[in-house]
């Protein structure tokens, strides 16, 4: 339809009197792409999109879209579309008209834009609707109607603000994959805020994990998965337990990071000194309820909780400084040899599914 | 089936207790509204129906004879001066509307869009409420020393030098009847827009501005339209209250200008009620008009 635009941010802030919102952040979303912006909120998230968007003055840095630096340009010269959270259609106009709004605005004539109106309002399934007002319509209809307003102007990149979070579940993921679908139609750049860690690694092609106003990872949701940066990332994606301790030797490669229990784990590739804190994040499905063949892969810990979730079992466990250690068993495994809360048992892994946690230098 | 045959007489044995049940609640309900029911018949039907039954009356100079007479209506009707003064009337209130409806707009717009903290806008809506705080008649009277022929107007402008001698136009004229109207009724237009402005979400206004609308274009195809049922309401109160100006009229103007309400007081004064009564009933008829008028333009069911 159109051609899309490659954003690209240089150390970009935010200032609101005393508190910095975004602290000079630098990213660059590839032409095309669909990313995601992810995060716990007041992280800074939606405040970076809309400084892309133009809706935020920028304290410092500058935003990029398509080699141009769009710092003063206003929201609709920037060729980028938003979607906002609660939608803000206009109450007071019917379908067409809400969509062929932006049109109305650069004077077109009214038989073109409500043509053009009616034609994307037949791309979004609502032509139906075209005479109803936006309250008479549900949730998931009205994103469409959203959707089409902000796609007439056919901008380089969407901007969507947590364009899910008003949704029931079931209509959720069902308007998620339209979403997909729609990226890949239209071939634009897709930037999509979301505190939703599910809703990210189903979209993005793109993931930026963002903490108190700096973006802790950017990478593909595979890598952001399997490969946390951060403590913060693995523990936000919540796949991963976090342990943390100090260095307490290091030999072949392989450091031995001691924690309060007195207890040592081994974990590999990371270059660091004796005595330096460090933390580590260990996958929770794949730790065994077995005995550790190595005693730094595993410890022995209490059963404190115990959730049945269908095709797996999560049980919370106690034990080498840590609370809230998680093991996620498949249900097979499990209902071969129960265990219930209270219990004592051997947890163990293996040295590839520790991942070294770095540390924001900020 | 069996089942269902059982089940009905026991049924309506229960039926005959929950049915009286039901009676004492609805009568519950009516003595619930009987106090307003009592409240709006005294003080608001009932002179009401005393005003429509007395305009059919018979009178002379001495007293007043009840009988079902259409002349009242066919004197107010048939006069000439009686149009006249209504023209009069509507004129100030079209001039007094337009007047309110633009300066109550922009007060509510600034306080609204351009006042950032809630605080500021609380403390600057009651610097604009502080004048009600005296009377109607004190309000319009204090006008007088202002705009009069040695008024603070007329010494400061011949004092500058600008004018040789005093405007005399300033009071004792349409134009001072209009001034002193929109300076008592503004505040009835600004509160309502106020409070529809206040409810417009932010995030329509940054909607428009992402489809590229200007600010101009923003006030005139989002704000305006959704601040249309505080505009109605607000002309229905500066209309109705212009409509029924006796005071104003008669200070203002020194005399010199009429309105109807004024022409229903002169006669009163001479003790023709039954003629007062069937002009109010025309006035009543009009008004009601006018606020159907509105109400048929604007929406204002979700305001209330």
């Amino acid at each position: 339809m159109s051609k899309a635009a490659e954003i690209d941010i240089v150390s970009v802030s935010k200032i609101y009197g005393a508190t910095t919102a975004v602290h000079a952040i630098s990213l660059k979303i590839p032409a095309g792409s669909y990313c995601c912006f992810l995060g716990p909120s007041g992280c800074g998230k939606t405040s970076t999109l809309r400084m892309i968007a133009g809706h935020e003055s920028i304290s410092s840095g500058a935003p990029r879209l398509g080699h141009v630096v769009v710092t003063d340009f206003p929201p609709a010269r920037r060729n980028t579309a938003m979607m906002f959270q609660s939608y803000a259609l206009f109450p007071h106009l019917d379908l067409v008209d809400n969509v062929a709004f932006s049109l109305k605005m650069k004077g077109v004539d009214k038989e073109t834009r409500r043509a053009k109106a009616l034609a994307m309002l037949r791309l979004m399934q609502m032509e139906a609707y075209a005479g109803r007002r936006p309250a008479q319509l549900s949730g998931g209809q009205q994103q469409r109607v959203a959707l089409a307003r902000a796609l007439i102007t056919e901008p380089e990149a969407l901007l969507l603000d947590e364009p899910l979070s008003a949704l029931d579940p079931f209509l959720k993921i069902r308007m998620r994959a339209e979403l997909k679908k729609l990226q890949k139609t239209l071939g634009i750049t897709f930037v999509h805020v979301t505190h939703s860690q599910e809703e990210a690694m189903a979209l993005a092609d793109l993931i930026v994990v963002m903490n108190d106003g700096r973006i802790e990872q950017a990478a593909a949701p595979r890598i952001v998965f399997e490969k946390p940066a951060t403590a913060f990332v693995a523990r936000f994606m919540g796949d991963h337990n976090v342990l943390s301790g100090r260095v307490s030797a290091i030999r072949d490669g392989i450091v031995e990071m001691g924690v309060a229990g007195g207890q040592s784990f081994a974990v590999r590739d990371i270059a660091q000194e004796i005595g330096a804190p460090i933390d580590i994040g260990i996958r929770t499905d794949r730790v065994r309820l077995d005995p550790a063949a190595e005693k730094t892969l595993g410890f022995q810990a209490v059963v404190s909780n115990i959730e049945y979730r269908g095709a797996s079992v999560k049980l919370t466990v106690s034990g080498a400084g840590s609370d809230d250690f998680t093991v996620i068993v498949s249900d097979a495994d499990y209902f071969n040899k129960t265990v219930s809360v209270g219990d004592a048992v051997s947890l163990s892994w293996t040295l590839e599914d520790v991942v070294p946690l770095g540390r924001l230098s900020a | 089936m069996a089942v269902v045959a059982i089940s009905q007489p026991s049924e309506a044995e229960a039926g005959r207790p929950s049915s009286v049940r039901a009676r004492l609640q609805r009568l519950g309900a009516y003595l619930q509204a009987l106090p307003l029911i009592l409240i709006l018949g005294f003080f608001f039907v009932l002179p009401i129906l005393t005003i429509l039954v007395v305009s059919f009356w018979d009178y002379d100079f001495a007293g007043l004879y009840p009988d079902f007479l259409t002349m009242n209506y066919v004197d107010t009707l048939g006069s000439w001066v009686t149009w006249k003064t209504y023209l009069n009337t509507l004129k100030f209130t079209a001039l007094v509307w337009c007047l309110t409806l633009l300066i109550g707009f922009w007060v509510a717009y600034f306080l609204a869009f351009h006042v950032r903290t809630t605080t500021m806008q609380m403390v600057l809506f009651l610097i604009c409420t502080v004048p009600f705080l005296t009377s109607n008649i004190i309000r319009m009277i204090s006008w007088i020393p202002v705009l009069g022929r040695n008024g603070l107007v007329n010494s400061t402008l011949i004092d500058l030098g600008i004018i040789p001698q005093p405007i005399e136009w300033l009071l004792y004229s349409d134009f001072a009847v209009v001034l002193a109207m929109v300076h008592l009724n503004t505040l009835f237009m600004v509160t309502p827009i106020f409070n529809t402005l206040m409810r417009i979400d932010r995030s329509l206004i940054e909607a428009a501005r992402d489809c590229g609308a200007s600010g101009r274009q923003v006030l005139w195809n989002v704000i305006l339209p959704l601040a249309k049922p505080g505009i109605a309401i607000g002309s229905i109160f500066v209309v109705t209250l212009v409509m029924a100006d006796f005071s104003t009229v008669q200070v203002m103007s020194g005399g010199q200008s009429a309105s109807v309400a004024l022409m229903m007081k002169n006669q009163m004064s001479l003790l023709q009620y039954p003629a007062a009564a069937a002009n109010a009933v025309v006035l009543l008829i009009v008004v009601l008009l006018m606020v159907a008028a509105i109400l048929r333009v604007v929406d204002i069911r979700k305001e209330l």
